[in-house]
């Protein structure tokens, strides 16, 4: 295992060297420490290693993430894991607002709440959270999944697309165009997986799935003085 | 974009550090806001007396003997204690009007930063290192104090366009965000009687609050309130003789973080500025729910809230 002082060796000695890492690197596993909140610790990773965050983050913790697992021991500010492609990210704490947001591919967990604006118009990325999501998480949301073990916050899923949202506490409200859909075998199966990849302690048949009615998808001339 | 800290002690062996505190806080935050830097203190009350603190572009003549001069037109003692381009002065409490009305008469261009029994405010323009070393913040002791560091994006970048903003006796404010709505509702509060100095969004949150103050409402209905007739993005820092409150307009993209241990309650736009406080590896953190508005008093429960809207 290589272990990384973030506060005496510095944020781009520490990237440039986590970027370095090839396909068929050896050094697979990381762990960085003194994190002390700094900014965009692993960002722009791509190749198939651990990293170990022994502390909280600040701002874009894991961004444009390929390949790698990145685990926060603490919990992370905004924008973390924001435009993921592919891997892991897990955050053992809390995430600030728009986790997850714009992300294409890979899984977000999130063992505590998420914040506000949670998988803002994701594109496929998984999202799991153990705890609560804040309002207005998935705006206008494209694609993938969000699971919330605890309960969802304002506006959920405003003027999303073809993303699923699987919520087993409360909704606070519903943003527009955003219903609550029949839960069919299909998803149950999909759920089950995600709950499995997420360590989540929760059964499938406790949640409600959430998604897009598709009245926004046309243009209609009874809105058109709404536009 | 802008930075904001708050310390509130509960354990008073902490209270001769809150300065050193605050400072390393408020310096973390530069790059959230170089151009200007401010800090309240609340602290070093005399039963009896009051502060005024006051601030002057040309100190040398300005503070030239301004505490004997004071003295022949207010009643009782006047003590002076001159700190770079502030000057803190201590009066009868009973003469905090007298002495206004006075200084506007002796010493027009003196600016008044705060006026109350403990709190000092000191604010210019600069790093918020230099800042904090011109008036030797780090010495200074108190029960509780918030710091803002400036990115100014509403308004000129000059003394009285630094936070924290006086909004009434013993009461600051500081602001991370932007209001859109400052120039209709400052006409509308200038309509009513309220002195608002200069063309900064803050100015006019502060003067609201002061104005829904002065007309009934107590620090939480006027902040609850504000939620209603502020439009725009902030997270407010306010400072009270006994405490601090915090609240965040519904949106909430301005960012806070909060942390609590059994020593102290602290704010910081971001985690980054709590890191060094002692027992941070245990402290309760969280984020202040959007329009929410939260306070924490040495007089009353702590962590008291209560939904706003």
């Amino acid at each position: 295992m290589q272990t990384f002082d973030l506060e005496a060796q510095g944020l781009r000695a520490l990237n440039s060297t986590l970027h370095a890492q090839a396909e068929n690197t050896n050094q697979t596993t990381w762990e960085i420490i003194n994190p002390k909140g700094s900014h965009a610790i692993a960002v722009g990773l791509d190749a198939p290693i651990e990293v170990n965050v022994k502390g909280s983050t600040g701002y874009y913790c894991a961004g444009m993430n390929k390949q790698a697992t990145v685990h926060v021991h603490g919990s992370a500010g905004p924008g973390t894991a924001e435009n993921m492609m592919s891997g892991t990210v897990i955050v053992e704490g809390d995430a600030s607002q728009y986790a997850g947001a714009t992300g294409h591919g890979g899984t977000l967990i999130i063992k505590g709440n998420a914040s506000s604006r949670c998988g803002i118009s994701m594109k496929g990325i998984d999202i799991i959270v153990h705890g609560n999501i804040g309002h207005m998480s998935a705006f206008m949301a494209q694609s993938g999944n969000i699971v919330v073990c605890g309960d969802a916050g304002d506006a959920l899923g405003d003027s999303c697309y073809e993303a699923r949202f699987f919520v087993r506490g409360t909704v606070k409200s519903l943003g527009a165009d955003c219903v609550e859909k029949e839960m069919r075998p299909e998803h149950i199966a999909i759920l089950e997986e995600l709950l499995e990849r997420g360590g989540c302690d929760a059964k499938a048949s406790e949640f409600k799935r959430y998604g897009s009615a598709r009245n926004l998808y046309n243009f209609d001339v009874d809105n058109a003085a709404a536009y | 974009m802008c930075g904001i800290v708050g310390l509130f002690l509960k354990d008073k062996s902490l209270e001769p550090k809150l300065g050193d505190m605050l400072t390393d806080m408020l310096i973390t935050m530069t790059d959230r806001g170089p151009d200007s830097a401010g800090i309240a203190i609340y602290g070093g009350e005399t039963a009896g007396n009051a502060k005024l603190t006051v601030q002057s572009d040309t100190p040398e003549t300005d503070f030239e003997k301004l505490d004997n001069e004071l003295r022949k037109m207010v009643k009782g003692k006047v003590q002076m204690r001159v700190k770079d381009t502030h000057a803190v002065l201590e009066i009868q409490a009973d003469q905090v009007a007298v002495a206004r009305a006075a200084l506007a008469e002796i010493r027009p261009t003196v600016r008044l930063m705060s006026h109350g029994e403990s709190l000092e405010i000191y604010k210019e323009v600069g790093l918020p290192e230099k800042v904090a070393d011109r008036f030797d913040v780090r010495k200074l002791s108190g029960s509780h104090g918030i710091g803002h560091t400036r990115m100014a994006t509403e308004s000129a970048v000059t003394t009285m366009g630094a936070h924290p903003f006086n909004t009434g006796s013993d009461q600051c404010l500081v602001h991370n965000g932007s209001l859109s709505n400052h120039n209709s509702l400052r006409r509308k509060l200038r309509r009513l009687g309220v002195h608002i100095e200069t063309e900064n969004d803050t100015e006019v949150g502060a003067a609201y609050l002061t104005w829904k103050m002065q007309t009934g409402s107590t620090l939480g209905e006027a902040l609850e309130s504000s939620l209603d007739d502020l439009d725009g993005f902030f997270t407010f820092l306010v400072g009270t003789k006994d405490g601090f409150g915090v609240v965040r307009d519904p949106i909430a993209c301005k960012p806070a973080v909060m942390a609590e241990t059994d020593q102290y309650v602290a704010f910081g736009s971001e985690y980054r500025a709590l890191v060094n406080l002692p027992g941070i590896e245990d402290a309760r953190v969280w984020e202040p729910e959007p329009a929410t508005v939260y306070f924490w008093s040495h007089n009353a429960a702590p962590t008291a809230q209560e939904k706003a809207a």
